[in-house]
């Protein structure tokens, strides 16, 4: 039988019978190790994501064990590959459909920046359309490397606020990219 | 006409089209020739057509810019004569900053993409085509970006420094 690890307590109370956190760490910690992420392939990058969805790397260790096909119930945009600007209109629908909370990976070069495809048809990094939380670099990126960067983005999972959704920098970040937030 | 080689079909089209079809040359032995917007159409059914050229297949349609030129456009099509494996290029060079040409989807309805393409990434506006609107580009681009005045590279990066690359 293989050693079973679980998931490193947050900081809190300790006692007999009890234990005593905060809110905001328990349900971090629950949220980053149940990323659901929704896969945005568009070129090769996208391969390399399925070497990583699959045996050898399994990102399903990391609790991102269902990869979802409907934005809708997704947590984690990987966005992976050239995004021509014809598409950013649907990568921009794709996030706006998301429940928050979501955040954002931008795989490889070509999501991050644009990559070689430095032209008139390529958008410049996804970051010019949707906001995006963890950059991994590569050309393309080795499943380690995106193992990586979802690991990144567990951290900040668990550090951020809960209600992070609601804080008027969030707000401010979403309007500077002209998209509603309309959840109260 | 037993064998379809460049002379032959060039002594059987000047008998056909006389001073309307010029000859612009043979790169890498693919017979190249020219001709104006009025003639196009019947050259390309005659082509088409014609018993003994048979070039039935549209391979291309295409176009070329020439900024330097006075007619500064060329648009470019490609025929091919699937029977004996033959192949013919045909130029057609346009003045003006908007030029025009007659669709061949008359001839070809192949030729609807093909020319959509060449609006999108030209400019060239082909007249009478029946959904002549961009294919490949966004819909809300507003400039040709094959014209040789406009840059290849993204001009809203601002990260991108020349001196980085040396220019």
């Amino acid at each position: 039988m293989s050693k079973v690890t679980l998931a490193e307590a947050p900081p809190g109370v300790e006692g007999a019978g009890f234990f005593a956190t905060t809110l905001d760490k328990a349900i971090g910690l629950a949220r980053a190790n149940s990323l659901w992420p929704l896969p945005f392939a568009t070129s090769c990058c996208g391969i390399e994501f399925m070497a990583t969805m699959g045996s050898t790397y399994d990102l399903a260790r990391f609790g991102a064990e269902r990869p979802s096909f409907s934005p809708r119930q997704a947590d984690m945009l990987l966005v992976m590959g050239t995004i021509a600007k014809k598409m950013a209109p649907v990568l921009r629908q794709v996030y706006t459909q998301m429940a928050e909370p979501r955040w954002v990976i931008a795989v490889g070069a070509c999501a991050s920046s644009g990559g070689i495809f430095d032209t008139y048809s390529v958008l410049q990094g996804i970051d010019e359309i949707i906001p995006v939380d963890v950059y991994v670099p590569g050309c393309p990126p080795r499943p380690e490397a995106i193992l990586d960067g979802v690991l990144k983005l567990q951290d900040i999972v668990k550090n951020e606020s809960l209600n992070r959704r609601n804080t008027p920098e969030y707000k401010a970040l979403l309007e500077k990219y002209g998209i509603q937030t309309d959840n109260g | 006409m037993d064998k379809l080689d460049n002379q032959g079909i060039w002594t059987y089209l000047q008998e056909k089209f006389g001073e309307r079809v010029g000859i612009i040359g043979e790169p890498h032995g693919l017979l190249t020739i020219s001709t104006s917007k009025d003639d196009i159409i019947e050259l390309l059914s005659f082509l088409k057509d014609d018993e003994k050229l048979q070039f039935i297949y549209l391979t291309d349609i295409t176009a070329v810019h020439y900024p330097k030129q006075q007619k500064a456009f060329a648009v470019v099509y490609h025929v091919h004569n699937l029977y004996r494996n033959v192949r013919l290029r045909i130029k057609v060079f346009l003045e003006g900053e908007n030029p025009t040409i007659p669709t061949a989807t008359s001839i070809w309805h192949g030729a609807n993409w093909m020319e959509r393409e060449t609006y999108d990434f030209f400019g060239v506006v082909f007249e009478g085509h029946p959904d002549l609107r961009r294919i490949l580009n966004m819909d809300d681009l507003d400039v040709f970006p094959m014209r040789k005045e406009y840059p290849l590279e993204d001009p809203n990066r601002v990260d991108k420094k020349d001196f980085y690359f040396g220019r």
